[in-house]
């Protein structure tokens, strides 16, 4: 048996993260522009197209997050309803898919479905759906289900009472929208629909006919165990959230340690396909990046150490601390030295914003490095925040763009640029070009709609 | 703007079409609209019969037109009045300031079991839940003030959080905490359309909304149901200057040039199960609009078109045309928000210390 060599026939597939509600995001710049106006949206999502990228993908909050009881005024704030924007984006743009983050928690399959439904029918068979849940009544608050809590951090007592957990509702609530979407039959006949489970109990008929897509592509974000299951089964697209600067859980001290970790990922998640009946090409793994490119390799890193300084503004250092230390710290100096006191166990300062890991080691860790290199609370925040994923010249990060994917540690990637609106523009202008030379990434779209960019077949509908 | 109220003349019109999905035709229609400066097109919206999504088909519509106003049908009962308010607020945004809301309820069983997370519940109960969510919504379009962005370096802050506001509001069906994701559109508050026909919604109508929009075969009936909104409007202490109210029509401009039948054109529309019907040609429409705005008993009118391109091009290229040429109606946008073709001034933020919006 001869065994073939494994060539670059496996293409890259990338897509566009709209600079987010966050501290990669650096609106200091003189370069930056709005985050509301729709220009810079057109912008970006024009730019995506222009780079043949397979999706523009938009982020949610739907609270704006608090930290010591008011409201967090250091990042970027703000920001459109998402599937209203995309169907504006539909009509400025030709080929590239169009995806909203979307809260299963605080919506009905009824409606929402609808909506997904109806901006695959605008945009022409473009439409995507990333699906997150919540994990807070802070921002149930906003909500008329504010109280209804079914989510995997809640409290064991609380779990029991309200009878579920939130991939199990999610998970629901991505069946009841196939359903719908399955509800009329490919020559346009709408079909009565009753779905009754633990969690909805609905009935009537769809008001839209299939879409072009049959069904919207569907994105999970994340990368817990009980996340990937639900990809697994659910999902089109997998979007591990690999930290800040795009790592995958575990080493990455080196270039090789993130490799690996990503291989391993991609296994893990492959290899849970075959239980639902499931090719590995039908899930695509995209994690999220970022790239800074330079003309030569030193002066790569050194814009990257600059943006990375203009992330953590000395404002958003003492921010970070505070979030692990659970207090006030505003008396210190960011350019001094850390608290020589442990953090509060359990604080509760920070609302609306995920919480990372175990707070007194993050404390003893940070406190480690600064000692180790006699660094200030600010430059200790900017060196713990971790690296860009890709650093170098567009021929080095070209190079090594493709060979994680060759090396099945992705399928393509979530490009997470630091500017608004311009931060993908140097990307397809001087690495895409290179990709393609490669014969690593297309030179046109060979189809209309995000399913054939993403080479996933449309989905069977119950006939 | 020197023309006192009253005087102004407001056209709007349905691109509602049955079985459309795709862009195109939508597009089609509203550029067709644009064409002849009315002030906005309507897309109507229920979860009870097949159709798109209405906000989103409008949204699709915006970048490709440039002046007219957008006002889909957003229904209230259902939905959540924080996704509600966001999604008009970001229409507005996408439009650069052309958007309007007209609320609507659902009323019946069926759709409450698309839902199944309440029963379906009386018209004033619905109606009063929406006059809530109508609240809300201004509230939340508040809850930004139009300075509140800073991008201060100094002092690291991208925003003034002392401009921000939580709403708190407490309805009865439902409580919302704030401030929304959206900063405050540009038009402030987009524009609130109501359906007062019903009793009903007449309340809610005068209390919130911008645009009223009413039914009336005759000149004297309008004006009646136009006087009792004004000083309903005036009672909940509006000036009631800023509530236009216009009549809505079913158009039918198949019959040529002149009206056909006894009971149109210069007899006015007659009565169906659908509302007033006018039937008859262009040129009647618009001595019917004319003679109508003459007296002062109307804004302007809404009118559906039964055969949408047909009837649309028609209105257009004959009864705006002659209006035009009588000096009636706009020739040309001289604004460029809905607000402004409405000659409603930008609305001043509740939250704002000082000054105000201008």
């Amino acid at each position: 048996m001869t065994v073939r060599p494994r060539t670059s026939r496996k293409e890259i597939h990338l897509a566009a993260h709209f600079p987010g509600v966050n501290s990669t995001t650096v609106w200091a710049d003189p370069r930056s522009g709005s985050q509301i106006a729709f220009s810079s949206f057109e912008h970006l999502a024009r730019t995506a197209e222009r780079g043949l990228f397979d999706f523009f993908f938009l982020a949610e909050g739907l609270r704006l997050r608090e930290h010591k009881g008011r409201i967090h005024d250091l990042d970027v704030v703000g920001r459109p309803e998402s599937l209203t924007l995309l169907n504006a984006l539909a009509a400025v743009t030709e080929r590239i898919g169009l995806a909203a983050t979307v809260n299963a928690t605080f919506n009905e399959p009824y409606e929402l479905a609808r909506r997904l439904a109806t901006l695959d029918h605008l945009s022409g068979g473009r439409a995507a759906w990333n699906v997150v849940t919540s994990s807070d009544a802070f921002t149930g608050e906003n909500f008329r289900r504010g109280g209804y809590l079914d989510r995997a951090d809640l409290p064991h007592s609380q779990l029991r009472s309200s009878g579920g957990t939130p991939i199990t509702r999610a998970a629901e609530f991505v069946a009841v929208a196939r359903e719908l979407w399955d509800s009329w039959t490919p020559d346009g006949l709408s079909r009565p629909f009753a779905h009754r489970d633990q969690h909805f109990d609905i009935a009537g008929e769809f008001t839209v006919p299939r879409s072009p897509q049959g069904h919207p592509v569907v994105i999970q974000a994340g990368d817990s165990g009980e996340g990937r299951e639900f990809a697994a089964r659910s999902a089109d697209v997998v979007f591990p959230c690999w930290g800040s600067g795009g790592y995958p859980p575990g080493r990455h001290s080196t270039r090789h340690g993130t490799l690996e970790d990503g291989r391993a990922f991609y296994a893990d998640v492959k290899a849970r396909l075959a239980k639902y009946g499931r090719s590995a090409d039908d899930l695509k793994i995209m994690p999220g990046v970022t790239v800074v490119l330079g003309d030569t390799a030193a002066e790569a890193q050194e814009r990257a150490a600059e943006i990375r300084r203009q992330q953590v503004s000395p404002q958003n250092a003492i921010l970070a601390v505070e979030q692990i230390w659970g207090t006030d710290l505003s008396s210190y100096d960011p350019d001094g030295p850390f608290p020589d006191f442990d953090p509060e166990p359990d604080p509760s300062l920070t609302q609306g914003r995920t919480r990372r890991g175990d707070s007194v080691a993050t404390a003893e860790k940070w406190r480690a490095l600064s000692r180790q290199k006699g660094l200030s609370i600010r430059q200790t925040v900017i060196e713990a925040s971790g690296r860009q994923s890709f650093i170098g010249t567009p021929e080095a990060v070209a190079a090594e763009l493709e060979t994680f994917v060759r090396q099945d540690a992705a399928d393509g990637f979530i490009l997470v640029p630091h500017l608004t609106p311009g931060g993908l523009d140097e990307f397809v202008d001087r690495v895409v070009p290179l990709l393609q030379e490669r014969g690593a990434f297309r030179t046109e779209y060979r189809g209309a709609t995000l399913r054939s960019h993403l080479g996933l077949t449309e989905p069977g509908g119950k006939g | 703007m020197t023309s006192s109220h009253g005087r102004g003349l407001h056209l709007a019109a349905a691109v509602d079409q049955r079985s459309a999905y795709d862009a195109g035709s939508y597009v089609e229609l509203a550029r067709l609209a644009e064409s002849g400066g009315l002030d906005f097109v309507t897309l109507d919206d229920t979860f009870a019969r097949p159709g798109p999504d209405a906000l989103a088909v409008l949204s699709r519509v915006a970048p490709v037109t440039n002046r007219i106003g957008l006002v889909p049908t957003v229904t209230v009962t259902h939905t959540e009045p924080f996704h509600v308010q966001a999604a008009v607020a970001t229409l507005d945004w996408v439009s650069r300031g052309r958007a309007g809301w007209r609320i609507d309820v659902s009323t019946t069983e069926g759709e409450a079991r698309l839902f199944g997370r309440r029963h379906a519940a009386p018209a004033d109960a619905l109606w009063q839940e929406a006059g809530e969510v109508a609240e809300v919504a201004a509230e939340l379009w508040d809850s930004w003030e139009d300075d509140a962005e800073i991008r201060d370096a100094a002092t690291g802050r991208f925003v003034d959080r002392d401009k921000l506001h939580h709403v708190d509001f407490q309805g009865s069906e439902f409580s919302v905490k704030g401030p929304s994701i959206v900063p405050r559109p540009p038009q402030g508050h987009p524009v609130r359309v109501v359906d007062a026909t019903e009793g009903q919604a007449r309340r809610t109508a005068a209390r919130y909304a911008d645009v009223a929009l009413v039914r009336a075969a005759s000149s004297a009936q309008a004006g009646a149901v136009r006087a009792e909104l004004r000083a309903s409007a005036e009672k909940f202490g509006r000036d009631p200057d800023t509530l236009r109210v216009l009549v809505s029509l079913v158009l039918d401009l198949g019959d040529g040039e002149h009206a056909a039948e006894p009971g149109h054109g210069g007899g006015g529309p007659r009565q169906t199960a659908h509302g007033p019907l006018y039937r008859g040609g262009p040129v009647d429409l618009a001595e019917l609009i004319a003679a109508w705005h003459g007296d002062r008993t109307v804004d302007g009118f809404h009118l559906t078109p039964v055969e949408p391109r047909r009837d649309l091009e028609r209105l257009v290229n004959g009864t705006v045309a002659l209006l035009q040429h009588r000096g009636l109606f706009r020739t040309f946008y001289p604004g460029s928000t809905l607000r402004e073709h409405l000659g409603l001034a930008r609305p001043a933020n509740r939250y704002a210390v000082t000054g105000g919006a201008s």
